[in-house]
């Protein structure tokens, strides 16, 4: 074979391998969506689930997912935050700032299904939380630290460091300078960052079958009391959400039309992740474009 | 004179300040780092007490094929043979791997080799949509879609290790590519130049210079594929059929250790037996996950090295 | 470069100091910064006059930049770096570790090389570091604002679009406008890390102009490659060699009639 005639197939080759990829994905996204979008009515939506019947909605499970994406970020910015500052203004040069992190990469890459049963050891069973929407929070707070903290300190450190001595320079405090300078100026990268770890954390199901449990007690969307075991705000209720219900129904196989929940439940989240996939880019383009024109 | 000097001695509010800083983002780091031993100590130290507590055999553990907790052998040790969901963890993890590996690279060396315009434009959004789709949706269409047609061609049920293995394999895809594709990058442009100046063609140029190269990175990227295939949980549980055994073919059902933990963790009482196994296995799959951490970090230092 | 390192005797120098009617601004005393165990400043001895403009000149990394940031001490920020001997700003010693940085940085303002506008208003750049100096009030805050924008000669191109993004202004603007943001502090002493180096002709002699301006009120320190540059504006020279400076003088004296023969190598073969 001489080399031309090689390197022509191998080029045809790589063609079909990536062909082969879009194919794959493609396929996927109509499976799920013409399976899943049918299944879309206005009952779909605003039905809870029912376990042994046909007909059955996601709407409980639907709502527990934004709860708890919500909550996760709330208590999992602040913390990527503090150590991505850490990380990149504070820290020296030596062996403790390696340790620090070859200790975030090592939890960024433990599987999540171990950090939900590490999150079901210590907040459900030994700070007594039991299967909650805060042990949920906690979990995937420490499945979501590792990457968040990697993409903010990214987005802090892609600030050229001009910025920074023109802080010191007019004698602030290097807190000063982050909080106030490059902060604002890297907010496209960080929340372009945050919102895709929102897609990730409402995806997730393994770091909350244990930890937030696997069923979705019915709430009363009018009770606004957070104590109340029915209000929608109470973070102490055990609260599915809607990737473990897509588990869990099947796992179980009790429902009758759990192939169609499941569908319709996949399209759904697919869509949310999708969403915030562009969103994040809709965003971070948009507030780049603020910062540098007018 | 003396006033000047107070004057520049004083401490000013912002000293105060910048020790606030540093002692609030140093808290929040070591906040993660005691997160990280905390899961190391508080998973190892359960899993430990199978051997420590219960007085099991490490042997019997590992090498052992009865799983079958609650209940004795005829000499009286309890049946807790992690060996058929160990093998099925590195079964469906370097089959999936090796699945994988030949369309990441193909797909790495297409986006960054023969057409980055298009690779760009079209595989970018497509590794990147394949990523974000949640593992249970994987699952999903895994028990819908894959494990149905494997019982049309093989018969059986079609839950197994082979349905597991394709699960998989497009879940790893994605990382696998998108950690090739930033190594190749990293290849300096002359290294080809070099050798198109030489009268190398486009392939012999990315065959013996490129791949040559960029392979300790290539081979941390099919590691990490592999880890991701090692824990990753409920899309293998809901197609792997959950079943004890060491398999003896691929389309007959098995497990893995993340399927068994997936399953039974809610079954058992904290603090015996039947649950302290659970944690074993979860230790296994902690090690497992640290080991890949160590293997892609020696790589990288032995590539640097080189 | 024109100068032979080889020929160059280190231990010949000239340096003048100022006489009792020449009023002291900053000097230092045997400087000495060393990068870990590069010793990049061997020992420099410098008076800078009030009100006058000095240039610091000298090949490609002979330590005037490390020089002009032990001024106002931000070599602190460099965690290998460590200045040894005195600086004295109105006779105190402020390379102490007890003197406070922020102190010292608020009353010696620095402009750097590359323009850089933090990514907030033109107003905001300016009232930022006020009010973090603790500076309040809406219009005290306008009054700086105009204030500096005036003197740096920027204010009748930028009254407009005061809430504009200072990113969307040209290089030349933006390099004026960190010059009024370090002078809205009311600093005594102005460091310019060669600042038209980025820029095109009309800016960098927009910039020239202000500078011989802000001389009334400023004592200027600056750095510059620009040989014509140094000799336009500037009061006094120090020659820069190796970590050394082997020549400190009148501008005039320097570019005409330099006293060591590596300043004229330089000079010389800067002109060509
Ligand atoms: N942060 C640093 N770390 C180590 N060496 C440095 C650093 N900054 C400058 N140097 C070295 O100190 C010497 C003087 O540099 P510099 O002050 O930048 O010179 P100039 O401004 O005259 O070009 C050079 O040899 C340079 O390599
Ligand atoms: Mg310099």
């Amino acid at each position: 074979m001489t080399p031309k005639k090689a390197d022509k197939i191998a080029v045809n080759v790589l063609y079909g391998l990536s062909g082969i990829i879009v194919l794959i994905l493609a396929s996927l996204l109509t499976y799920i969506l013409v399976r899943g979008v049918p299944q879309f009515s206005i009952e779909f939506f605003t039905q809870p689930a029912k376990t042994f019947e046909v007909g059955g909605g996601i709407i409980i499970q639907l709502y527990n997912s934004f709860y708890l994406l919500l909550l996760t970020l709330l208590i999992s910015t602040p913390v990527a935050m503090g150590a991505a500052i850490y990380l990149s203004v504070y820290a020296p040069q030596n062996s403790f700032t390696t340790f620090v992190r070859t200790a975030i990469e090592v939890l960024s890459s433990l599987p999540s299904i171990v950090v939900g049963l590490f999150g079901f050891l210590m907040f459900v069973v030994q700070f007594k939380l039991g299967f909650s929407i805060l042990s949920g929070a906690l979990a995937l707070m420490i499945f979501n630290l590792p990457l968040l903290t990697r993409t903010i300190e990214d987005s802090l450190t892609a600030i050229p460091s001009s910025q920074r001595e023109g802080g010191l320079a007019l004698g602030l405090s290097k807190w000063e300078t982050v909080t106030r300078i490059i902060l604002p100026a890297a907010m496209p990268g960080i929340i372009t960052g945050v919102i895709l770890s929102a897609g990730r954390i409402f995806g997730e199901a393994a770091a909350l079958i244990y930890t937030a449990g696997q069923s979705a007690p019915a709430l009363d969307f009018t009770n606004w009391n957070p104590m109340s075991i029915t209000s929608p705000l109470n973070i102490m209720r055990p609260a599915e959400t809607l990737a473990v219900h897509i588990w869990k129904i099947n796992s179980e196989g009790l429902m009758p039309d759990g192939p169609d929940v499941s569908a319709g439940a996949s399209a759904v989240l697919i869509l949310a992740v999708l969403s915030f996939n562009l969103l994040a880019r809709y965003l971070g383009k948009k507030i780049q474009k603020k910062i540098t024109s007018a | 004179m003396e006033e000047t000097v107070q004057h520049f001695k004083k401490r000013s509010p912002k000293r105060k300040q910048e020790r606030f800083g540093k002692t609030i983002s140093l808290v929040a780091t070591i906040f993660i780092v005691s997160i990280v031993f905390s899961i190391l100590f508080f998973v190892a130290s359960r899993g430990l007490r199978t051997f420590t507590e219960h007085g099991v055999s490490a042997i019997d553990f590992f090498a052992g094929t009865a799983w079958r907790p609650g209940e004795v052998s005829d000499a009286g040790e309890p049946l807790v043979g992690a060996f058929p969901m160990i093998a099925g963890s590195f079964l469906v993890t370097i089959f999936s791997a090796l699945l994988a590996t030949p369309f990441a690279l193909g797909a790495a060396i297409f986006m960054t080799e023969i057409s980055p315009k298009t690779g760009k434009k079209y595989l970018q959004p497509v590794i990147e949509l394949l990523v974000g789709i949640p593992s249970v949706v994987y699952g999903f269409i895994g028990l819908t879609v894959i494990v149905p047609f494997i019982r049309q061609i093989f018969g059986g049920t079609g839950f197994g290790v082979l349905a597991a293995t394709l699960v998989l394999f497009v879940m790893i895809l994605p990382t696998t590519t998108s950690m090739a594709v930033d190594t190749l990058n990293a290849v300096p442009r002359y290294y080809r130049e070099a050798s198109f100046a030489m009268g190398a063609t486009r392939w012999q140029t990315i065959y013996k210079v490129v791949l040559r190269a960029a392979s300790p990175g290539l081979l941390t990227a099919v590691i990490f594929g592999m880890a991701r295939a090692f824990g990753e949980a409920l899309a293998v549980q809901m197609v792997i059929g959950n079943a004890a055994l060491v398999p003896d073919s691929l389309t007959t059902p098995a497990s893995t250790l993340t399927s068994i933990l997936t399953m039974n963790m809610g079954n058992t009482v904290l603090g015996t037996l039947e649950n302290d196994v659970l944690w074993s296995l979860a230790t296994i799959l902690l090690f497992m996950s640290l080991f890949f951490n160590i293997l892609t970090r020696w790589i990288g230092k032995k590539g640097a090295m080189k | 470069m024109a100068v032979n390192p080889e020929e160059t005797d280190l231990n010949k120098k000239h340096i003048v100091t100022l006489n009792e009617k020449e009023p002291l601004a900053i000097s230092t005393k045997d400087l000495h910064v060393y990068y870990g165990k590069f010793e990049a400043i061997k020992g420099v001895s410098l008076e800078f006059e009030k009100n006058k403009i000095t240039s610091l000149i000298g090949p490609s990394g002979s330590a005037k930049s490390t020089y002009l940031r032990s001024l106002n001490r931000m070599n602190d920020e460099i965690s290998s770096a460590k200045v040894t001997g005195e600086i004295l700003y109105k006779n105190v010693n402020i390379n102490d570790p007890e003197v406070d940085v922020y102190t010292t940085r608020k009353q010696i303002g620095m402009v750097f090389q590359s323009p850089n506008p933090f990514s907030k208003s033109i107003y905001e750049n300016i009232a930022f570091g006020l009010k973090r100096h603790g500076v309040k009030g809406k219009e005290t805050l306008d009054k700086a604002v105009e204030t500096s924008l005036k003197q740096a000669a920027l204010w009748d191109q930028v009254k407009d679009k005061l809430n504009q993004s200072a990113l969307a202004l040209s290089g030349g603007q933006q390099q004026r406008l960190c010059i009024a943001r370090a002078i809205a502090l009311k600093p005594e002493i102005l460091l310019l890390d060669e600042p038209a180096s980025a820029l095109d002709p009309i800016s960098t002699s927009q910039v020239e102009e202000t500078l011989i301006e802000l001389k009334e009120n400023y004592t200027i320190i600056i750095v510059t490659h620009n040989m014509q540059q140094a000799s336009r504006i500037s009061d006094r020279t120090a020659f820069f060699y190796l970590g050394h400076v082997l020549e400190y003088d009148e501008t005039r004296k320097i570019f005409t009639n330099p006293t060591i023969q590596a300043t004229e190598d330089y000079v010389s073969g800067h002109y060509g």
